[in-house]
């Protein structure tokens, strides 16, 4: 029973992860692929936690539990940093999307152009 | 004793520097200064030890592993601090006149972030070649991601911004991919103890996946072809002491995890078919990223594409070193061939900030008459070029030498090929810049006058890639110490 258990949240944690990496790339709304980024990290923490229900006795495996605490504190700073990077990227260009390079260095020229003109 | 104090320093030194230098903004370039100096001595002091009393080992808060962190340090390890600590000290010398030279507030404002940012670089990376401990690296991993990140975003500028946050969603998902692999080791050997896990792995589907998830990762992180995309625009359009450091030392950053998972924690897994792909992922990069870099318009594009050529041979490594016959001297050879792409790749990031200084743009056609305005930059250029060639008796020969010989010995020679093609691709493209550079010009321009700093720092250390092809015993010999035994002994 608790093996069968653990199984499910293992799958669970690997379909979520799947989400969301496919979210990342399929996505090109700046909000919805750092969404998908943090989809992914939960599926990593339920993966960590899965694994670690399967110590043997009682009481699940501290060690996992740590990591994902540490992973949490990680996701969350590296969400921040995602979140004002974008809003700095939609300030200098207008857009929440990433514009391709060669877009990016059509529209700098251009706005070169008419700060000349 | 020495040789955790050493330890301790090398990760707290940095550390404390960024703490004053984000909390005095003003005072950043001295708390880099002092923090240059500390990291130097304790790396010089720490290599002693480890010439002396071999690998040095430092329980974190006296837990020792499974239950604590443990740092560790082989010669690998120093070898890799003591690239890091040159590369920086001379980033620490170039980037004041580099950010009081461009003379408006906004430039002063960058200048003011960059060393705190620039200190806590520097910190995650002398964390992640100490640590031996897979989770550990991965809390380093992202903590000099997020430093590169912000870095690359400090030149401010749209194409920066942009090529910033590509970079972000790259390091983010790629260290995702390696959390993964992670969780799945532990949930295997049940320890993230690098050296406990050679002992406990068992090869096997889960371990496999788990390795493919990490490699995955780290790849991406390294900028190998085919994942380098994100590469050449983010190094391009970083202010040019970030570029610097990020094609110097950061890609090589997840190089140096992948050759503590593949030859000290699973060399069991390690078997010729995952090692050729290895080689021919890198002999990929070579060909493509040379090509690539021959075609560039703008300098810093053409270096960034060199870096994505140059990181191709560090994983010709893999098929040579994974052979029983020669391994160590193939792996002498491309850690040596690191060390010199490091400094020479500074030098030329560090001359190309130069140029676009002084003419207020990096368009290599354009470069002509350079020489007389900034003759010990273009010298700079020139020297460092001959490394990246791999002309004796540069570093860069010396590594790719090592790395000749051992393919030859084990008769591999599509590498020799692959690797004679890339120092004829690099010597045109190099031959590209230097003969647009060394045009005369009738009317000689007026350019802004360069910090003679900034142009002998560069000369610097172009001088010490290829010097170090003359003092290529020295690392070797460190490398012997703790070196993985999956090498065949470092009797060789």
């Amino acid at each position: 029973m608790i093996e069968a258990d653990h199984r499910i949240f293992l799958l669970a944690g690997a379909v979520l992860f799947a989400i969301g990496f496919h979210s990342l790339v399929v996505q090109s709304h700046l909000l919805r692929r750092i969404m998908a980024l943090n989809v992914m990290g939960s599926g990593v923490f339920l993966v960590f936690i899965a694994l670690g229900s399967q110590a043997p006795g009682p009481v699940p495996d501290p060690v996992p539990q740590a990591m994902v605490l540490t992973g949490i504190v990680v996701s969350v700073c590296a969400t921040g940093l995602a979140l004002a990077l974008a809003d700095r990227v939609q300030a200098a260009t207008g857009k929440v999307e990433l514009e391709d390079d060669a877009q990016t260095h059509r529209n700098a020229t251009d706005a070169t152009k008419e700060s000349r003109g | 004793m020495i040789s955790s104090w050493s330890i301790a320093l090398l990760i707290l030194g940095p550390l404390a520097a960024a703490a004053l230098a984000f909390t005095f903004p003003k005072q950043g370039r001295w708390m880099a200064l002092a923090s240059a100096m500390v990291t130097v001595g304790a790396v010089v002091a720490l290599g002693r030890e480890v010439l002396v009393g071999g690998v040095q080992t430092h329980h974190v808060g006296g837990w020792s592993a499974p239950l604590g962190i443990d740092l560790r340090a082989d010669g690998l390890a120093v070898l890799m601090l003591g690239i890091t600590a040159l590369v920086s000290s001379a980033v620490t010398l170039y980037s004041p006149p580099y950010f009081l030279a461009e003379h408006d507030a906004e430039a002063l404002h960058r200048g003011r972030y960059f060393w705190p940012l620039f200190l806590f670089l520097w910190t995650a990376l002398n964390g992640l070649f100490l640590t031996a401990d897979i989770f550990n690296l991965y809390v380093t991993l992202e903590l000099l991601g997020f430093a590169a990140v912000a870095l690359v975003a400090l030149a401010g500028k749209r194409e920066a911004l942009t090529a910033a946050m590509r970079y972000l969603f790259v390091s983010l998902s790629a260290s995702l991919f390696y959390l993964l692999g992670v969780a799945l080791v532990y949930g295997q050997c049940a320890t993230v103890d690098l050296p406990s896990l050679a002992a406990k792995a068992q090869p096997g589907p889960t371990l496999w996946v788990a390795l493919a998830l990490m490699t995955g990762g780290l790849l991406a992180k390294a900028a190998l072809f085919p994942l380098h995309f994100w590469l050449p625009p983010a190094h391009a359009n970083a202010p040019a002491p970030v570029s610097a450091l990020l094609s110097a030392l950061v890609v090589k950053g997840a190089f140096y995890i992948l050759l503590r998972l593949w030859f000290e924690a699973f060399p069991a897994l390690m078997t010729p078919a995952v090692a050729q792909v290895f080689g021919a992922l890198g002999a990929g990069a070579i060909l493509w990223g040379s090509v690539n870099a021959l075609f560039q318009k703008r300098l810093k594009l053409l270096v960034a594409y060199s870096t994505v050529a140059q990181l191709g041979y560090l994983f010709l490594l893999f098929p040579l070193a994974a052979a029983r016959e020669g391994g160590f001297l193939a792996w002498s050879g491309g850690l040596i061939f690191l060390g010199a792409h490091a400094c020479a790749k500074t030098a030329m990031f560090l001359t190309a900030g130069n140029i676009l200084h002084a003419a207020g743009h990096d368009r290599i056609k354009d470069l002509d008459g350079i020489t007389h305005v900034l003759p010990i930059s273009a010298f700079a250029f020139g020297l460092a070029g001959v490394s990246l060639v791999g002309l004796p008796p540069s570093g860069g020969f010396a590594g790719k030498w090592l790395l000749l010989s051992a393919s030859l010995a084990q008769g591999q020679w599509w590498w020799v090929a692959v690797m004679l093609v890339g120092s004829l691709l690099a010597a045109a493209y190099i031959m590209r810049v230097l003969s647009h550079a060394f045009t005369n010009v009738s009317e000689p321009r007026r350019p802004h006058p360069i910090p003679p700093v900034m142009e002998w720092t560069a000369l610097a250390l172009a001088v010490l890639a290829v010097g170090l092809g003359l003092a290529a015993s020295w690392p070797a010999e460190l490398l012997h110490i703790g070196a993985p035994a999956a090498l065949g002994g470092p009797g060789l």
